[in-house]
């Protein structure tokens, strides 16, 4: 890990939000994600597509230091947000995770009422204010308002599963992080909530920028500036996942450079 | 079904639909037995009180004379002490239970650490209550003595601390108590903690809650309902708590707020007058023991009603 390093053309370090740079990283003694360099620049959507295990949702957990929560997670390497070291020693993880939304593979809203499931984050950040817009214009945009408008106060779990995560989204967004990381976040959801949650991601990245993981390739295209192929590199023995190539993603799916993106992207997987 | 497939499924064969019967039929016969035998040991103590019952009425639960001499018995100090005491426990035995199991399930500690200590907790619910009484006597009252004189000294005046026995008396009882229920208290919500999805912790976290805010915020709400049925059992201890309370509460049947006084309890009543009891004295002590039998079933269902509510609640019951 490097402290501070120069910031090499302040031109550059201005429109880049995030600079991911992982050599190596472990889970304990499990080598599980090697090479993977990702610039993320403001306002686009990043997405990570890959095969299962090759290290998406890891590369992602980087970037709010959620691996942290993990026995005998370490890492060679760095993360930057706003040219500063996210893993710097003086850096507080529970800040970084402020600025730096996140919205779960599977929907985990709290045992409580909806409101206060939206409202959650806006007390921790001692938000003082209107409660009931905030959590009003949150769940709209997680195309979630009208389903439940009627029980704000009746519990969150009490709500299908794809409505939940949609709740999720909300409470994610309630506090208006700079960035959003969202693992998978469409795989509990129908074609139309999938739609206004990618319409909102659409939205969104006018202000913020935006961090998604998915198996959904068509999903990658209509939403993802950037996208990121990552694979499973099997031929030392272990399954460690690496960055194959990360380019625009029209030119990605258009014409991949490496042969695994090639069939990855064609199918050609089983 | 002899449909000529190659699938492997097979019905279940009549040994395994008579075990199956034969298990359910068991545990109901189980279930009824328990019941039964509960209500046996009301009607048989029923049985023996009903006379003093009869005599006495609701006297009995309103004054506060205990006179063997002149056959005058009321047991509204004992009552009052049993409740006076519990509560006591309670808050201070449920506030730090509650501290423990957080302590020792939130990753504060290595985990062997935490191991270690969750033993060394449950084993105190091994020591024997004679022992608790005998530590109590021989330390808990001395070591509490300068602390009660200042109060009463400087605080006399609040009805809490007017009035102050150096020997036994109530705060001393109730710290007791509260080491002896912090076992159960910190086992059930210990256990009651450790059924939160790690998934919730990592929204909360993911959301930018610090440890504290975690916990307070998600975990401990989360798991209310079974923190409320560890709080539920404690109590319970306690109100049934005898021997310990026998030894270090002196025995003295005089109704007083204050903390620092002597009281009684109903348990310690039975279980010091019994023994010497004429006749009519036991009829009288039986009436007691229906009074404590129906404190601690009321409490116990009320608390489990209470929980089975919310936990349908928390469990999301759509409306
Ligand atoms: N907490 C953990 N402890 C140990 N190993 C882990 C942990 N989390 C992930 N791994 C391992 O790291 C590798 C990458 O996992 P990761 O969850 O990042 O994959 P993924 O690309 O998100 O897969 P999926 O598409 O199935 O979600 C896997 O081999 C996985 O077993
Ligand atoms: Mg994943």
């Amino acid at each position: 890990m490097t402290a501070t390093e120069p910031t090499s053309a302040a031109a550059v370090a201005e429109d880049l939000v995030i600079d991911l740079k992982l050599d190596k990283l472990w889970y304990g003694k499990f080598f599980a994600v090697r090479d993977t360099h990702v610039p993320v620049t403001r306002g686009t959507v990043t997405a990570f597509i890959g095969p299962s295990g090759c290290g998406k949702s890891t590369a992602l957990r980087c970037l709010n230091r959620m691996n942290d929560l993990v026995d005998g997670f370490r890492f060679d390497g760095s993360v930057h947000f706003q040219s500063r070291d996210i893993y710097h020693p003086t850096i507080d993880p529970v800040a970084v995770r402020r600025y730096i939304g996140m919205v779960f593979q599977q929907p985990n809203p709290f045992a409580t009422t909806v409101f206060k499931n939206v409202a959650f984050g806006l007390r921790l950040n001692r938000f003082r204010g209107d409660y009931e817009e905030r959590v009003e214009h949150a769940l709209r945009r997680a195309a979630l308002w009208d389903e439940v408008k009627d029980k704000l106060h009746s519990s969150g779990l009490a709500l299908s599963g794809g409505q939940q995560q949609r709740l999720c989204i909300a409470r994610a967004i309630a506090t208006e992080p700079e960035v959003l990381l969202m693992d998978e976040p469409c795989s509990a959801l129908d074609p139309i909530a999938t739609r206004r949650i990618e319409e909102l991601m659409t939205e969104l990245k006018e202000r913020y920028t935006i961090v998604v993981v998915t198996h959904n390739l068509q999903q990658a295209q209509r939403v993802a500036d950037m996208t990121g192929f990552m694979y499973v590199d099997t031929t030392q023995g272990g399954r460690t996942g690496y960055l194959v190539e990360h380019r625009p993603t029209a030119e990605l799916f258009a014409d991949p450079r490496a042969e695994e993106t090639r069939q990855y992207i064609r199918g050609e997987f089983s | 079904m002899s449909t000529p497939s190659a699938s492997l499924a097979q019905p279940p064969t009549a040994g395994e639909r008579w075990m199956d019967l034969g298990l359910r039929r068991g545990a109901q016969a189980l279930a009824v037995g328990v019941l039964v035998l509960l209500a046996a040991i009301v009607v048989e103590i029923g049985a023996v009180a009903a006379p003093a019952v009869r005599e006495r009425g609701v006297d009995f639960l309103t004054s506060s004379t205990w006179d063997t001499n002149r056959d005058e018995f009321g047991i509204l100090p004992h009552i009052w002490g049993t409740l006076y005491s519990s509560l006591l426990a309670l808050l201070i035995g449920g506030t730090l239970g509650l501290a423990v199991a957080v302590f020792i399930s939130q990753r504060f500690l290595p985990r062997r650490l935490e191991l270690l200590l969750k033993n060394v907790v449950d084993l105190l619910a091994a020591i024997p209550s004679v022992v608790y009484g005998l530590w109590g006597i021989f330390f808990v009252i001395p070591a509490i003595r300068p602390f009660t004189a200042f109060l009463h000294e400087h605080l006399g005046f609040v009805p809490l601390f007017d009035e102050r026995s150096p020997g036994p008396n109530m705060l001393a009882s109730s710290l007791v108590l509260a080491i002896m229920v912090l076992p159960t208290m910190t086992a059930v919500s210990r256990d009651a903690i450790a059924t939160v999805p790690r998934k919730l912790r990592e929204a909360a976290f993911g959301l930018g809650a610090t440890r504290w805010e975690c916990i307070l915020g998600v975990v401990l709400p989360t798991a209310a309902t079974g923190v409320f049925g560890a709080l539920v059992l404690a109590f319970g201890r306690a109100l049934g708590e005898t021997m310990a309370l026998a030894m270090l509460l002196g025995n003295r049947n005089e109704f007083n707020v204050s903390l620092l006084a002597p009281g009684n309890t109903l348990a310690a009543l039975i279980a010091n007058t019994f023994p010497e009891a004429q006749d009519h004295e036991r009829g009288v002590l039986m009436y007691a023991a229906i009074v404590l039998l129906s404190i601690t079933l009321v409490v116990n269902m009320l608390g489990t009603a209470i929980l089975v509510r919310s936990s349908r609640k928390a469990a999301g019951a759509r409306p």
